[in-house]
């Protein structure tokens, strides 16, 4: 049973499968400005979709005769934005009790929060928006948190919408791991050892175990067994921390049991950019983050600019009460508060791509890329500009909302 | 003696010069309280008074800026002059008096000083613990009798963090877990080691109330439980303070033999009844906003603002008609029942019925960048469709914030007169990319983003903050 479940969390992991669309559809953006993120802007572009893929992006690409053409001329053309910690479809908006992401108990690896995504759910189609095509989607909880999934935010079944499953491991080391370590953070970092110390332990004999010839386990073997393709460095670990300790912490860890790591949060990653580089650890990050707490006294607002500085790859994952959509205001604000305009667009779409490796299909617009894009009527992080069309997997998708009829329906006419 | 007597020294100097819509740009404000009466009664003594003062500074030149003035017009190519803490001139060709520091405003945008109509800094001071979580006293759901200037901590870290977003001037509440929640207060942002010394002198004091959710959810063991149980609740609270008044009114009509017992509950709400205290509403239903509309009416006062308002958009007209602004968020929305109908165009619509509509942050953080609260909620409503102007949307976080409070006499619009709560902005404040980047109250450089030495820091934060506002 727990041989089964292990093997069938690793054909998970390793699927990437995307459903693009059935029929054959060709759709030509011409004459916006196209931000490819992988390569320098383009004035007067033509990206060109086949299929639910991008096939070219340039100035002077062959427009089959079939071609369905979108005009984009004063437009600027983006890719989907994705969001690193988002939990649209996760529950009703935000309400309380209606939450998808927490499964009781501190230490749940193996908790997948897959079942419990709505794509029905009012804020996908408000995440939508904000540019916002993909989105990882993450439990909370207090320790160890679970498993978190990508996925594109169209789609009328969770199948559909799913990229990968799982994406991340999910662990937190704030201040609210001190409780899952008995009152301590050395008592949440010991625990932590000892789990991926038994996951191993668990891995190597199999046999004692099934036959009882071992020591109790520090978590039953399910859970422990979900540690094991991230222990194999498979499966990316995503350390919400933001105090410099914590985020020391999980750099050690990182490199006392071969993980691949994420921080999250990094409110003092500022402090430890230079390790952070050296390490190949991302970090995703709020760029609003000012307010000093016991968590975090050293938050600045030039937190982004910093990392980036050190050569971090830094994720910006907006989080804030007006929801997924403001993710590209996160970006804007941190070229307000001194990264460059290339960096912060980066940051919402090809970084988190890299660090959660979809680099291959997701982040640029790219041939052979999955056609994830938005066409905006101008800076995609001014106010003034608005997402007015936008594309995932190649099909255009609503950006019409709940929202949208109770403002008809009030609007002075 | 007058009736006003009875609430306190500050709200009546305040009723009779910060009333709705005074013209009258240039009127003195008061001078703080100094020295108690030689009353009998503590009611007659000063009640908690400003200590504030203007902080002096030279006076300023900033030439050659787009200066938007929230009273109609955006100029480009114009100079503005403060002069002992007031706006003296604004022209196209302006000199420098002898002494006064000029700044080259090329390229720069000036504004009032930004107001929020809700916060709660100090009460629910930074770094967060329980021991400065001083923001709700759910001890009873009618609590009128506390003021939350009682509560504020003037060593919030947060309070700097807010100078730098271009705030000169908030209004602190008590939190919404009651349904009477108590007196707020209007507070500028500066150093100091006292509230006293941050009071806006002459700003009348409100009163918290709150709607719907959470008082009902705060006090479902003991009651209310329901929305009808809060509305029993209001009405019990005002019939008791209907009385009060009267008691305290015949007998300061002849003032014979001893004054009535003081109650400091009914103080409060007898002051809502004399139009003295403004009330300030938290409630985001539609259908609740009408029977707190309705409650006024069947008491007798006005409702100055409701708070967060998710609805108000729905009952647009209902507001004009009764004067009653509504202070909203620009985007929050879905995280309770109450907020699901949260909508972009919520203060367009509200402007565009004859409201006055309001932008307030009830954060912390969204308190450093109200600028673009405004420009989200502004181009929303221009993508409806809706007549909405910048010199609107930036007189939902400044002009009519200041009204709300009572002290638009004296700021919230860049004229002739006015106190000199200015912001420099490194470009368009509409646009992301800007920041403010000078600060002036009341003529005073209380943050230079481009001067160190001008970014003040809390006792809080000396030797283990970083410097928050980053480069």
């Amino acid at each position: 049973m727990t041989g089964l479940r292990y093997n069938l969390s690793t054909v998970l992991m390793t699927a990437c499968v995307v459903a693009t669309p059935a029929a054959a559809q060709t759709i030509a953006i011409t004459g916006g400005t196209v931000i490819p993120v992988a390569g320098p802007r383009i004035t007067a572009g033509t990206v060109l979709i086949r299929d639910g893929r991008i096939v070219a992006v340039g100035s002077d690409v062959a427009i089959p005769a079939d071609a369905i053409l979108v005009e984009a001329t004063g437009n600027w053309v983006t890719p989907g934005l994705i969001h690193a910690a988002t939990q649209a479809g996760l529950g009703v908006r935000g309400l309380q009790g209606f939450g998808e992401r927490i499964r009781s108990g501190d230490v749940t690896p193996a908790f997948n929060v897959r079942d419990g995504l709505d794509p029905h759910a009012l804020d996908i189609a408000v995440a939508r928006t904000g540019g916002v095509s993909t989105g990882v989607l993450g439990p909370a909880g207090s320790f160890v948190n679970g498993q978190a999934v990508v996925a594109d935010l169209a789609g009328g079944t969770v199948g559909e919408m799913l990229i990968r499953s799982p994406a991340a491991l999910v662990i937190n080391l704030t201040s609210a791991a001190r409780e899952a370590g008995g009152g301590s953070r050395a008592g949440a970092t010991a625990r932590l050892r000892d789990l991926f110390r038994d996951a191993r332990t668990l891995e190597a004999r199999r046999g004692d175990w099934t036959q009882a010839r071992i020591q109790p386990l520090s978590a039953p073997a399910g859970e422990l067994e979900a540690l094991l393709p991230a222990l194999r460095g498979e499966l990316l670990v995503v350390f919400q921390a933001d105090r410099d300790l914590d985020i020391l912490n999980a750099i050690t860890l990182a490199e006392e049991f071969s993980l691949r790591a994420l921080i999250h949060g990094g409110v003092e990653a500022w402090k430890l950019a230079p390790r952070l580089a050296a390490a190949g650890i991302p970090v995703a990050l709020t760029p609003n983050t000012s307010i000093p707490s016991f968590d975090g006294l050293g938050a600045r607002l030039d937190n982004a600019t910093l990392l980036r500085e050190a050569g971090v790859e830094v994720i910006i994952a907006q989080n804030d009460s007006g929801g997924e959509r403001n993710l590209r205001y996160g970006a804007g604000n941190a070229v307000r508060n001194g990264m460059s305009w290339d960096d912060a667009m980066h940051a919402v779409t090809l970084g988190p791509a890299r660090a959660f490796g979809l680099a291959g299909e997701y982040g640029s617009l790219e041939p052979n890329k999955i056609a994830n894009l938005v066409i905006w009527s101008g800076d995609p992080f001014e106010f003034a500009s608005a997402a007015e069309r936008m594309f995932i997997r190649g099909r255009e998708v609503s950006l019409r909302t709940r929202e949208t009829e109770l403002m008809e329906r009030y609007r002075p006419r | 003696m007058a009736r006003w007597i009875l609430t306190a020294w500050l709200p009546l100097v305040a009723v009779g010069c910060a009333s709705a819509g005074g013209t009258g740009a240039g009127a003195a404000p008061p001078s703080p309280a100094t020295a108690a009466p030689s009353a009998r009664h503590s009611f007659e003594r000063p009640q908690y008074p400003s200590t504030y003062q203007r902080r002096s500074f030279p006076d300023v030149l900033i030439r050659n800026a787009t200066i938007m003035t929230a009273a109609g017009s955006e100029l480009p190519g114009t100079s503005i002059l403060l002069v002992e803490g007031r706006v003296v001139a604004i022209g196209a060709d302006l000199a420098a008096p002898a002494g006064a520091m000029v700044i080259d405003g090329t390229g720069k945008f000036i504004t009032p000083g930004l107001i929020d109509t809700h916060s709660h800094l100090g009460v629910y001071a930074a770094p967060g613990t329980q021991a400065e979580s001083d923001g709700n006293e759910l001890t009873n759901p009618v609590t009128a009798e506390v003021w939350a200037e009682h509560s504020v901590w003037p060593q919030d870290p947060q309070i700097p963090l807010a100078v730098a977003g271009g705030v000169t001037v908030m209004h602190v509440l008590p939190g919404s877990g009651n349904l009477i929640g108590g007196r707020s207060v209007t507070l500028r942002l500066l150093p100091a080691r006292t509230v006293q010394e941050l009071k806006f002198p002459g700003a009348p004091h409100g009163v918290k109330m709150a709607c719907g959710e959470n008082p009902k959810r705060v006090y479902a063991s003991r009651g209310p439980s329901t929305r009808m149980g809060n509305m029993a609740g209001y009405r019990a609270a005002f019939i008791a303070a209907e009385a009060y008044r009267q008691r305290w009114d015949s007998w300061l009509a002849n003032r014979r033999g001893d004054p009535p017992a003081r109650d400091l509950r009914n103080e409060t709400l007898a002051g809502v009844l004399r139009g003295e205290i403004l009330v300030q509403n938290h409630c985001y239903r539609a259908d609740e906003m009408a029977f707190m509309l309705d409650l006024a009416q069947e008491f007798g006062f006005t409702i100055r603002s409701f708070h967060h308002a998710i609805e108000a958009y729905k009952i647009g007209d209902l507001l004009a008609a009764h004067g009653t602004a509504a202070s909203v968020w620009a985007d929050w929305g879905g995280f309770k029942m109450e907020a699901f109908d949260e909508i972009l165009e919520n203060a367009g619509i509200v402007h565009a019925a004859g409201a006055r509509a309001i932008i307030h942050t009830d954060s912390p953080d969204g308190i450093q960048r109200m600028n673009q609260d405004a420009a989200k909620a502004m181009f929303a409503a221009q993508r409806a469709g809706l007549s909405v102007s910048r010199n609107d949307a930036l007189r939902w976080i400044t002009a009519n914030p200041a009204w709300a409070l009572g002290i638009d006499e004296w700021t919230g619009t860049l004229e002739v007169g006015k106190m000199a709560d200015v912001v420099v902005w490194s470009g368009d404040p509409f646009s992301i990319y800007s920041k403010a980047e000078k600060v002036f109250a009341e003529g005073y450089l209380v943050f230079d983003r481009l001067d160190p030495s001008r970014q003040f820091m809390t006792d809080f934060n000396l030797g283990q903050t970083a410097p928050g506002v980053g480069r």
